[in-house]
């Protein structure tokens, strides 16, 4: 098979940074943030140009929908090894509601346009963990989905997909075309390196609004209220087991 | 310094540099210790001993990128992946 494959990359709040809610409670602070690409996507991106390099696809397209710095994920995924990428403008309000369905729109309008045989993301997205629009991708296509994906082996016009679930390992044969999400140990995803990421400037990114695509952004979601979890009480150090059974009967857990 | 390694140890310290922004003690303190480093070394005249200190420097490269990658999927399977599996 030598077709297109479409990967969906996230700008999101860097991992290792500490999240911080609001003081009004709408959200969390993501001004002057440390933000990075969605650890999921990076190995789906990842997995992408191991295709590609394997000579099993013969293009990779890197897409992501968001504001003006969105870009710089794409550059990382150009880095990676995508030959180009495609900028989805939202910002502003739109930007702010922007989820899961939104997104799975966007994605199925550019596989009909871009003409791609495969669609890879992420399982889910470390910001909202949604785990949600690589399957409504799939529904909106009407492609087949091997989501949760830690081996995929192409295999003539099919797709074997080893999945991780509660229980162990499934696997499945799809048809293509197909939208797969990545799970955490579907590969290692290599490094952006400073030559590759000065190679990558060359790379284009097209710049499309999603009105061009026909897709409406309204959401139907509205979101109440953001708050910390619970503080995690204190544990309490006990001298003897009848201390211990005596604090147990206490709290009415005996 | 020899010049045709002069490329290769500007080179070697630019992608330091770009990778100790990660560094989990702070970009600031990577840079402090990698300038120190290397200037320890900036009277090295033998070619051969500036072409080991260089892979030493590669050496580093590849186990920041390994520490880079573990701290990430530790962090993930952490919270991702129920531990009693």
């Amino acid at each position: 098979m030598s077709g297109r494959v479409l990967v969906g990359v996230k700008r999101v709040i860097d991992y290792a940074v500490k999240i911080r809610v609001k003081p009004d409670n709408t959200g969390v602070v993501t001004d002057g943030v440390k933000h990075s690409m969605n650890p999921f996507c990076e190995i789906a991106v990842e997995e992408a140009v191991k295709l590609k390099e394997k000579k099993l696809v013969k293009e990779v397209v890197a897409v992501s929908c968001g504001p003006q710095q969105s870009q710089e994920t794409i550059r990382t995924a150009l880095a990676m090894g995508a030959d180009r990428g495609i900028h989805v403008e939202v910002s502003g309000k739109d930007y702010e509601t922007l989820g899961p369905l939104q997104v799975s729109k966007i994605m199925a309008a550019l596989a009909k346009k871009e003409d791609a045989q495969i669609i890879i993301l992420g399982k889910q997205a470390i910001d909202d963990d949604c785990n949600q629009t690589g399957q409504m991708t799939a529904a909106l296509l009407d492609w087949p989905q091997g989501t949760f994906a830690s081996e995929v082996t192409l295999d003539g016009d099919k797709i074997k997909v080893v999945r991780e679930i509660d229980g162990g390992l499934e696997t499945i044969k799809i048809n293509t075309p197909a939208v797969l999400t990545a799970d955490l140990r579907l590969n290692t995803p290599r490094y952006a390196t400073l030559p590759n990421i000065m190679k990558a400037k060359k790379k284009k990114i097209a710049n499309v609004k999603p009105a061009d695509l026909g897709v409406n952004l309204t959401s139907k979601l509205e979101v109440l209220r953001v708050e910390d979890p619970p503080q995690r009480q204190a544990g309490m150090k006990v001298e003897t087991v009848e201390d211990l059974v005596g604090k147990l009967k206490e709290s009415g857990k005996v | 310094m020899a010049n045709p390694l002069k490329g290769e140890v500007m080179r070697l310290y630019k992608t330091l540099l770009y990778l100790g922004r990660e560094y989990p003690k702070g970009a600031a303190y990577f840079r402090e210790r990698l300038k120190h480093v290397f200037m320890k070394n900036k009277d090295e005249t033998d070619p051969e001993k500036i072409k080991q200190l260089v892979a030493r420097g590669d050496h580093v490269i590849k186990e920041l990128e390994a520490l880079y990658f573990l701290r990430k999927y530790r962090a993930m399977k952490k919270r991702y992946y129920d531990p009693e599996k």
